[in-house]
């Protein structure tokens, strides 16, 4: 069991707010992952969740019961680290043990946990190492190992993939998929990055100021945004906003167009468009456009095209891929 | 051009180096004089205090007097007992000290800290009167509790202004991580953040460690005792009103800079990262 309920959680610092009335549930084997931009209170979010700050008001309640009272270890969860925080003078046994040595385990069962931990990770033939001798993939699945071996209810990784690079981050998610999988337990999962975000959760929780605006399914996010800030974080690159009045759009103050939701065609189209910049992605290729009337947007091209800077192109938006909001940013569901 | 650059940059490494060996020099002359006169008869002594023992001036009596003669092995031990156990508890409670100003959030914080670093300007001999009395009020008079008590007071507040600024450069992540695995903050303290900060206590002992071995002000006026003499005032034993054994006073204090050569020698290594960390990346 692994259950999560948030209620009503605030944070201040001072005179700072930097949570205010957070309210959400996490159900059991759930894969949540939280999503903002740097300082929206993401991180201080986990870490009221751990233990690690006490929330200015409201209730942390896992498995039914209220934990704001009790310390990070008597929680049963687990952290990973951004900087992955191992034990620099002890070898990988001793730091994935440590734990379960402090709450005097038995040792046989403490080496079985490691063992199996490692096995899983394949830290097997590392485990006499230090932290120095690790390379940063190898020090994050130590960091995943020492949080597997606490056997938690509850998995929480902070911004877990930042420091590597890019090949490993791909390497590294795909693991932590695997991992919840084979686990079946809940984890609750901070970054700023949407990719990460949109291809490992069950279920976005998208924070901005500290408030949540929507949770939902990543496709849910992505085809339903309900206000402007999550449609314009959630998708790659953002979606455009026109003014309402310029596409002739009733209702609405704000319209809003994926990048992969316009046409583009060299001789007929809406709009007759100058080409700014094109990013050749070999997959795909995004193209910057500037309209007289509309100004600048982007477009989204499966595959690759022959356009350059300075031509003309024709660009039509797809009516039904087109989200309206009104003049508080909030979408319009009447279409 | 490049030969130049070149040329100026041995120039340069010329002239700092000249200049270090020129302190050196400074700072080990009357170390050496020291030494080299305890090896001496008093007439060599006082005749060529400049010049090494020769086969006609050589002689080890000093030595003998002072191990043999007087209560040399009594100072020793209480100049050790004096020292060490200060400097254990300046390290324990300095970290200590050092670790809750540095880890946590509480009012009066900043005072706290100014307050304990107060120290470093005002020197503790300020005090003597007030600290004799308390003694003498307390009965610790002639004591090496008077002098541990007193040597603890002195070598805190460096301790806990050099080993506060080290503690806040310890990953907050590794401290959480700690509590997250169960450790108490005691725990947390002894075993994650102190083997971090190992180069700067390493510095803090030695900085502590010296001046409290030298001292003679203290154990002057708080325990002259024969009892709880330390070896810098038992040394003036020999120090007499019309006759003073200078063979026995060189070689006294000649022995008494071997323990404090030693222990240098071995935080050395640990020293110079201390120093130099944080300057260094």
């Amino acid at each position: 069991m692994g259950t999560l309920k948030l209620k009503n959680i605030s944070k201040s610092f001072g005179n700072v707010e930097v949570l205010r009335d957070i309210s959400l549930e996490v159900a059991d084997g759930e894969f949540v992952i939280f999503v903002g931009p740097s300082g929206c209170g993401k991180s201080t979010l986990l870490r009221i969740i751990a233990g690690l700050e006490d929330a200015t008001k409201g209730e942390v309640i896992i498995d039914g019961q209220m934990v704001n009272h009790l310390g990070a270890a008597d929680r049963g969860i687990s952290m990973v680290f951004q900087s992955y925080a191992l034990y620099p003078h002890m070898t990988v046994e001793a730091n994935m043990g440590l734990g379960l040595k402090q709450a005097k385990t038995p040792k046989a069962e403490i080496k079985a946990r490691v063992t199996k931990a490692a096995n899983m990770l394949e830290l097997t033939p590392l485990l006499n190492r230090r932290p120095a001798e690790l390379s940063g993939g190898q020090r994050q699945r130590v960091a995943i190992g020492r949080s597997i071996v606490r056997e938690p209810k509850i998995f929480l990784f902070d911004e877990p993939l930042s420091n590597l690079d890019a090949a490993l981050r791909v390497n590294t998610r795909i693991e932590i998929a695997n991992l919840h999988n084979s686990l079946n337990s809940s984890m609750i999962y901070v970054t700023h990055d949407q990719v990460e975000a949109m291809t490992l959760a069950d279920k976005i929780v998208v924070l901005h100021d500290g408030k949540i605006e929507q949770i939902g399914h990543p496709i849910e996010l992505y085809n339903h945004p309900c206000n402007m800030f999550v449609a314009g974080f959630i998708g790659s690159p953002k979606m455009n906003f026109f003014d309402a009045d310029k596409l002739d759009v009733k209702n609405a103050i704000t319209v809003g167009v994926r990048p992969e939701h316009i046409k583009i065609d060299a001789k007929q189209g809406d709009y007759e468009c100058e080409i700014t910049y094109v990013e050749h992605l070999g997959s795909d290729s995004n193209l910057y456009l500037t309209h007289p009337k509309l100004g600048a947007f982007t477009v989204r091209v499966f595959g690759q095209v022959a356009y350059a800077r300075g031509e003309t192109l024709h660009a039509s938006l797809l009516k039904e891929s087109m989200h309206k909001f009104d003049e508080h940013e909030n979408v319009i569901t009447d279409i | 051009m490049h030969l130049d650059k070149k040329f100026s940059h041995i120039g340069r490494s010329i002239f700092i180096h000249t200049f270090l060996i020129c302190f050196t020099i400074l700072a080990l002359f009357p170390m050496v004089i020291v030494i080299i006169n305890s090896f001496k008869t008093r007439k060599g002594i006082f005749r060529e205090p400049l010049s090494f023992p020769t086969a006609e001036t050589f002689s080890i009596k000093g030595y003998e007097t002072v191990i043999t003669g007087g209560d040399f092995q009594l100072y020793f031990t209480n100049s050790f007992i004096v020292t060490s156990v200060s400097l254990f508890f300046i390290l324990l409670f300095g970290a200590m000290a050092s670790y809750a100003l540095s880890e946590y959030r509480f009012k009066g914080n900043l005072f706290m800290g100014l307050f304990l670093a107060f120290g470093i300007m005002i020197p503790i001999r300020l005090g003597t009167v007030a600290i004799l009395k308390l003694m003498v009020a307390t009965g610790l008079v002639n004591t090496l509790t008077a002098l541990i008590l007193v040597y603890i007071a002195q070598g805190l507040p460096l301790c806990i202004f050099i080993l506060t600024e080290f503690m806040k450069t310890v990953s907050d992540d590794l401290k959480n991580a700690g509590r997250i695995d169960g450790l108490s903050e005691y725990r947390i303290l002894f075993t994650l953040v102190i083997p971090l900060i190992r180069p700067a206590m390493a510095t803090v002992a030695v900085f502590s460690m010296i001046p409290i071995w030298n001292d003679l002000w203290f154990p002057l006026i708080l325990a002259s005792g024969e009892e709880v003499k330390t070896i810098t005032l038992g040394a003036q034993n020999f120090i007499g009103q019309y006759l003073t054994n200078w063979n026995a006073v060189l070689a006294a204090l000649s022995l008494a800079i071997l323990p404090v050569v030693i222990l240098y020698l071995i935080f050395s290594r640990q020293l110079i990262r201390g120093i130099t960390s944080g300057a260094v990346k």
